[in-house]
């Protein structure tokens, strides 16, 4: 149990979950706690301390997740994912990934996705689900949570609750004169964030080895080519702080304050450190049409929030050999396009089973020269998940004779098989037994299919002896 | 005499391409490696820095699996890298490998939607680092062909477009003009006839449907060995040696 001081009382900050079965809750007053349960630990809080690691997270959720991160002290994070989702598989995958993360280290975390800072607050906080997301158009949901999620101070719900408020919903149909009269306007001013009829300043996380760069204007910008060559002029400053350190960036944020206080966030990756002034320009103004200008840019911030040690590769020294071409320029366009995990080589797997005997790598992995065991043929489309088809077969080990795939009935004229395949124990407890036939079947067109029946033929305990279409051979 | 005039004309052939391709880099060709098909094909082989499309025959236009094997087996015989852009995801790689492209070689871009595979096939053809490029694609207007076929002449990338449709109504597209300079279309043909049961070595009917300054024409193949290598039928030619992937015990 951590305790700290609000004002003059003594009064539980935080407590673990031992302690929270016990009945101990944050908020309640020390003594009382002390009084509660024998023999509890108490720590006293460390804000300073707390403070710094929360800014460490910040930093690592800005390097790994999006470009606008700032701390929500005491407890949380805000991400601004806007244009940053769909690289992690949209909101719901990016939320639990953030979450299944934060586990890993053994932080506990509860994340919620709004169309608001204010929302997200309150949604994170004050809702039992571990991901809540908040589409647009159902703001109703925020109505229905306390008046704590509001981020007012701790007297003023007190008061509040006082006078009958529970939830945010009563308080919003509360005329605002009065209120603003008795708690002045800081109600109101919660209400509006919350629900986006004001917008919310948004600090930036601070870190030292942060490169940043700052480029004010005395008058707004807007023209896109305007943008592209301050961003020439900003690159140029980071190439140059990077070079006095001695590296190559990975991620480079653009930020754009506009002049009504909006904040848009541009971010590039690379696939290899670098620090290429004609290359990183051309990335980040590949993503201008991205960028909404408003009434025009006040301010444009560019940071390198992930740099790491820039290596020199030794050019081709013979005369004979023939220079590899470097195509890691072109696998950063594209996957700042389409997205890093969509742009991906593939390589085998050791698995008999189809579907698992490939796995994809990143684009620019290195090479691993070995490839699938070529001994059986393999269909070069493969259905996933396999369909099922209609047959007329001998058991236990013959070809079907005739199929019926997708409403069409085919006459096998030839056929090759069976290539039996075993369930791989190890993974899964149904695949104790399972056993898959192959066969390789041609109909009388010519069109070449892989088929194969689950089980053995004969012993039912290896499959549902039914017939599969797994791929088609050119 | 009959020897100098065939070398006569090919010097004034020779004069009239460069005439022709004045203001256009000439970056090659890739042949098949069979006389009888490399003869036919204005330049004698697939030429590099130009875009072709490959489509299948009947079933073929909506699974697309020969003209995948097809493509493979051209770039296969390339160096270099190869970025394929797919919207769908059931090309299986394995296949590709043993059609003789490795896997290594392979950087594949799976995209949303077609506009996004034109734009990666565009991109990919502007760097000029990559051996090939291949994009599975449904609609090919002019407009986008003809920034494909620049694309590729600019930098001699070889582009191969596999036409691949999601209804047979829709592969009527096929006709439509582009700016390509060959149009293929592969199609599954039974098998040789072995003296056992069995499926021999898979054969296709190769067309070359229209070929910029050449003649529409068609072949019987045997499909892509592990080196890429398309083959004539052993009724056709004096069979070449030839390891074939491993056949299994036949029981038809």
């Amino acid at each position: 149990m951590l305790v700290g001081r609000e004002g003059r009382k003594r009064i539980v900050m935080a407590a673990d979950l031992a302690a929270r079965r016990l009945g101990i809750h944050p908020g309640m007053a020390a003594s009382m706690a002390q009084a509660l349960v024998a023999g509890l630990i108490v720590t006293d809080t460390d804000p300073r301390a707390d403070a710094a690691a929360l800014d460490r997270l910040a930093l690592w959720a800005l390097r790994r997740y999006a470009p606008i991160v700032a701390t929500d002290t005491p407890d949380g994070l805000m991400i601004d994912i806007d244009g940053a989702a769909h690289l992690h598989g949209g909101e719901a995958v990016m939320l639990t990934d953030i979450v299944d993360r934060l586990a890993t280290v053994g932080i506990s975390a509860r994340a919620a996705v709004a169309p608001t800072y204010g929302g997200a607050h309150a949604l994170a906080r004050y809702r039992a689900e571990v991901v809540t997301i908040l589409w647009d158009g159902e703001a109703d949901v925020l109505t229905g949570l306390p008046i704590a999620a509001l981020r007012l101070p701790s007297a003023m719900i007190e008061a509040l609750r006082g006078l009958g408020f529970e939830t945010i919903g009563e308080l919003l149909a509360t005329p605002r004169a009065p209120l603003a009269l008795r708690f002045g306007s800081e109600i109101g001013r919660r209400l509006d964030q919350m629900f986006g009829r004001s917008s919310e300043p948004f600090e930036l996380v601070e870190a030292p080895e942060l490169i940043r760069i700052r480029q004010g204007f005395a008058e707004p910008i807007a023209a896109p080519e305007t943008i592209a060559r301050y961003i020439g002029k900003l690159v140029g400053l980071l190439c140059t702080e990077l070079e006095a350190r001695g590296l190559g960036a990975r991620k480079l944020d653009l930020l754009f304050h506009r002049v009504d206080d909006v904040l848009q966030a541009v971010r590039v990756g690379t696939a290899r450190p670098v620090r290429d002034r004609t290359r990183l320009t051309r990335l980040l103004c590949d993503r201008i049409e991205t960028v909404s200008p408003g009434f025009g840019i006040e301010t444009m911030i560019l940071s390198a929030s992930l740099a790491e040690p820039l290596d020199y590769r030794a050019g081709t020294s013979s005369l004979v050999d023939t220079p590899v071409a470097d195509i890691s320029e072109l696998i950063d366009v594209l996957a700042n396009r389409v997205g890093d995990e969509r742009l991906y080589r593939v390589t085998p797997v050791a698995s008999d089973v189809p579907e698992r005997s490939t796995r994809r790598v990143a684009a620019m992995a290195p090479a691993l020269l070995h490839s699938w065991p070529g001994e059986w043929p393999r269909p070069s489309r493969l259905f996933s998940p396999p369909e099922r088809i209609e047959t007329v077969a001998l058991l236990p080990d013959h070809p079907p004779a005739a199929f019926t795939w997708r409403g069409t009935r085919r006459r096998v004229k030839r056929a090759d098989g069976p290539e039996r395949v075993f369930g791989e124990w190890w993974k899964r407890d149904a695949e104790t037994a399972a056993v898959r036939d192959y066969f390789q079947v041609e109909d009388d067109a010519g069109e070449r299919f892989w088929l194969f029946r689950s089980g053995d033929g004969e012993d039912p305990s290896t499959g549902a002896q039914a017939w599969f279409i797994h791929g088609i051979f050119g | 005499m009959q020897q100098r005039s065939s070398s006569a004309l090919d010097a004034i052939r020779d004069r009239i391409r460069v005439i022709e391709s004045a203001d256009r880099a000439v970056h090659g060709t890739i042949p098949f490696g069979i006389d009888a098909v490399d003869q036919r094909i204005p330049g004698g082989g697939l030429a590099l820095g130009a875009l072709h499309e490959v489509a299948g025959g009947g079933n073929g236009a909506i699974d697309g699996a020969a003209a995948a094997l097809f493509s493979a087996g051209i770039m296969a015989r390339t160096r270099g890298q190869i970025l394929w852009c797919v919207t769908r995801r059931d090309l299986f790689v394995p296949a590709i490998a043993q059609a003789g492209l490795h896997p290594d070689r392979v950087i594949y871009a799976e995209v949303g939607d077609e506009k996004s595979v034109l734009a990666c096939f565009e991109e990919g053809l502007r760097h000029g680092g990559l051996a090939g490029v291949v994009g599975e694609v449904a609609k090919l207007n002019m407009p986008s062909s003809r920034r494909l076929q620049l694309a590729a002449e600019g930098s001699g990338t070889l582009a191969i477009a596999i036409r691949r449709w999601r209804r047979m109504t829709e592969a009527s597209d096929f006709g439509q003009p582009t700016a390509s300079v060959t149009r293929w279309r592969i199609s599954a043909m039974p098998s040789e006839a072995l003296p056992v049961p069995g499926i021999g070595r898979p054969r296709w009917l190769v067309e070359l449907i229209r070929a910029r300054a050449g003649e529409c024409t068609d072949f019987v193949l045997e499909a892509c060995d592990e080196q890429g290598r398309l083959a004539l039928p052993a009724e056709l030619a004096d069979r070449p040696a030839q390891t074939r992937l491993g056949r299994l015990g036949a029981a038809a």
